[in-house]
């Protein structure tokens, strides 16, 4: 069925649309979004007794397509080394869905879409949301696919955060946590970084505070925020194996045209970012994930008290965007707090995209522990 | 972490097995591929949970389904609570710590008992080389060279008594190991390695 050999294969997105008026959902700043529609991907099969559900989740720029190939297109999803039949996440045992989150530009509801109020993009009307309220319209997704207990939820960076959210927000409905490369909150580094990204957008005229829909959107500032964050997803020692101080091929002699190839790779990222995302939603997701506090201001060992998931937490050690530090602060609080927390550091020079590209050792680790939980081995106190 | 022979190393953990209560909560620090905890959780329903700095072992020990954390034990035990764990095992890697005494008294504050099992450098196969011969041992018990050792610190069965008076810990229960059998007596002479179960001498004195 496949046309690459060992992957999924073909896939398509779905759509779902709740939180019609008058029940819209309710947000965590006390607004109000309805109707939101989520887009969705699933891969493999859900069981009879429905217990072998994964929910993936993406991370700032990702989307709801995680495995496989869309028709027509050659680039598979984002974890699509992760996910698929024999790999960590495998379809061949578990039903695995990923959607995009609320706020998003890739089919979920965001600033994008159309407000019911106007008939017109949402732009800067478009409330706020925080990581919280992207998984309350998570479960709803859940909800509706007749899941009542998932076996895990997953993902790396802003989807670890999401990983943590459900094991605090529905922890009777989580049964496994694996949160990589993150945080349980953003520290000022990060919020600085988002900062930067976010000035450059609306730094750029055509932003228009936020109301580009229709005109000519802020291509120049978004990609320039993206290459901000592309920096940091990478460490000193990966861009100096990707680029070296080599020079790019047919540099024309302008001044401060990009020589430099990492010069280069940056321009063209950014270029290709703008095609697919809009500028509104990069504002309010690097916001979402600015506001992330698990412990809410309480201590966090408090808030991971009630949890009754079993946790798999992983970072990378040449990781400076999201330090090992954060995950050891995670799995610190979980000891505190009496919650079976499983930590590794895994070796990998990539830094922050190891999560995305080290698919071996975080595979072996991700394969074996939910093995595990699927068939309930481990301590007496899971 | 170096366990001697393979057969001394089912051994010691046969032994502290039977040490170990029923249903008992465990912490290993230096916890290796995770036999010893498998072994505990399997016979014992323990509930048990491992440290490692070993990336290969923290591998091992999740594919066997144990819950454990990638971190050095001489970074401290900051993390558990005090008293959180019935038992704190510290089996053959005591020796390699850098601050063994530290990891002592953090395993004393978050258990109530303490295993810990060491080489013991006063074997009489270890006198005798360093006596005779003038060189550094080297031992089934202590295998290596003094070039590539991962022991930083070398004590006997005796040193580890005399630290346990010194520290008023008492001692609930030992075993002498040699090869693949036990060892009944000079243990200091003729042990390759020991095993100790201490508590503290006065409850009252933990933090």
């Amino acid at each position: 069925m496949s046309k690459t050999g060992k992957g999924i294969g073909i896939v398509g997105t779905s759509f779902l649309t709740f939180a019609r008026p008058p029940d819209e959902l309710v947000l965590e700043s006390g607004e109000k979004l309805g109707p939101v529609t989520l887009a969705y991907e699933t891969y493999g099969n859900l069981n009879g007794d429905r217990s072998n559900a994964i929910l993936v989740f993406h991370a700032l720029s990702g989307d709801a397509h995680a495995a496989g190939h869309h028709e027509g297109d050659d680039r598979p999803g984002w974890w699509d080394g992760m996910i698929g039949p024999g790999k960590a996440f495998d379809t061949d045992k578990y039903f695995v869905i990923c959607s995009n989150v609320t706020g998003g530009c890739m089919g979920s509801t965001g600033p994008a879409s159309e407000n019911p109020r106007t008939g017109r993009p949402y732009g800067l009307d478009f409330p706020l949301i925080t990581v919280r309220d992207m998984v309350d319209a998570q479960a709803k997704l859940v909800d509706h696919l007749g899941i009542e207990k998932l076996l895990c939820v997953a993902g790396g960076s802003m989807g670890g955060m999401q990983a943590l959210q459900w094991a605090v927000s529905y922890p009777g409905r989580v049964r496994s946590a694996i949160p990589i490369a993150t945080t349980a909150r953003h520290s000022p580094q990060q919020i600085a970084f988002n900062e930067v990204g976010r000035q450059a957008i609306m730094a750029d005229l055509n932003w228009n505070g936020g109301a580009y829909y229709g005109g000519q959107p802020p291509t120049r500032g978004l990609a320039v925020a993206r290459m901000v964050g592309h920096i940091t997803y990478m460490s000193d020692e990966s861009m100096a194996d990707k680029f070296g101080r080599r020079f790019k091929d047919n540099v024309k002699g302008a001044k401060f045209e990009p020589d430099f190839e990492v010069e280069g790779y940056l321009q063209y990222r950014g270029d290709n970012f703008v095609k697919r995302f809009d500028a509104n939603s990069y504002l309010y997701i690097t916001k979402a994930l600015d506001y992330f506090d698990l412990g809410n201001g309480k201590s966090l060992e408090n808030v991971l008290k009630g949890v009754s998931a079993k946790l798999l937490v992983v970072a990378f050690k040449s990781d400076w965007l999201y330090p090992a530090y954060q995950s050891r602060e995670i799995v610190r609080a979980c000891k505190l707090s009496g919650v079976d927390a499983t930590y590794c550091e895994l070796n990998s020079s990539y830094g922050h995209d190891a999560f995305l590209l080290e698919t071996a050792e975080q595979g072996y680790l991700v394969r074996h522990f939910i093995a595990n939980v699927s068939e309930g081995n481990g301590n007496g106190r899971a | 972490m170096n366990n001697g022979n393979t057969a001394e190393g089912r051994l010691d953990h046969r032994i502290i097995t039977g040490w170990v209560s029923e249903g008992a909560t465990v912490l290993e620090l230096g916890c290796g591929g995770g036999e010893l905890l498998q072994m505990l959780s399997r016979q014992k329903q323990a509930s048990v949970s491992g440290i490692d700095v070993d990336e290969n072992y923290i591998f091992s020990c999740v594919a066997r389904g144990l819950s454990v954390a990638h971190q050095d034990i001489d970074d401290g035990l900051s993390e558990y609570a005090s008293g959180a764990f019935d038992f704190v095992i510290i089996n053959q890697c005591l020796q390699e710590l850098r601050k063994p005494h530290v990891a002592l008294s953090e395993a004393m504050r978050v258990g109530h008992k303490v295993i810990v099992g060491f080489p013991n450098f006063a074997h009489y196969n270890a006198r005798v080389q360093l006596a005779l011969k003038g060189r550094a041992p080297v031992t089934p018990a202590l295998p290596y060279q003094w070039y590539d050792t991962p022991n930083l610190h070398f004590l006997s069965i005796r040193d580890f008594v005399l630290y346990c008076r010194k520290n008023r810990l008492s001692i609930e229960r030992s075993a002498f190991l040699h090869k693949s059998g036990l060892v009944r007596f000079w243990p200091n002479l003729l042990a390759g390695s020991a095993l100790f179960q201490v508590s503290r001498e006065d409850p009252a004195l933990i933090e």
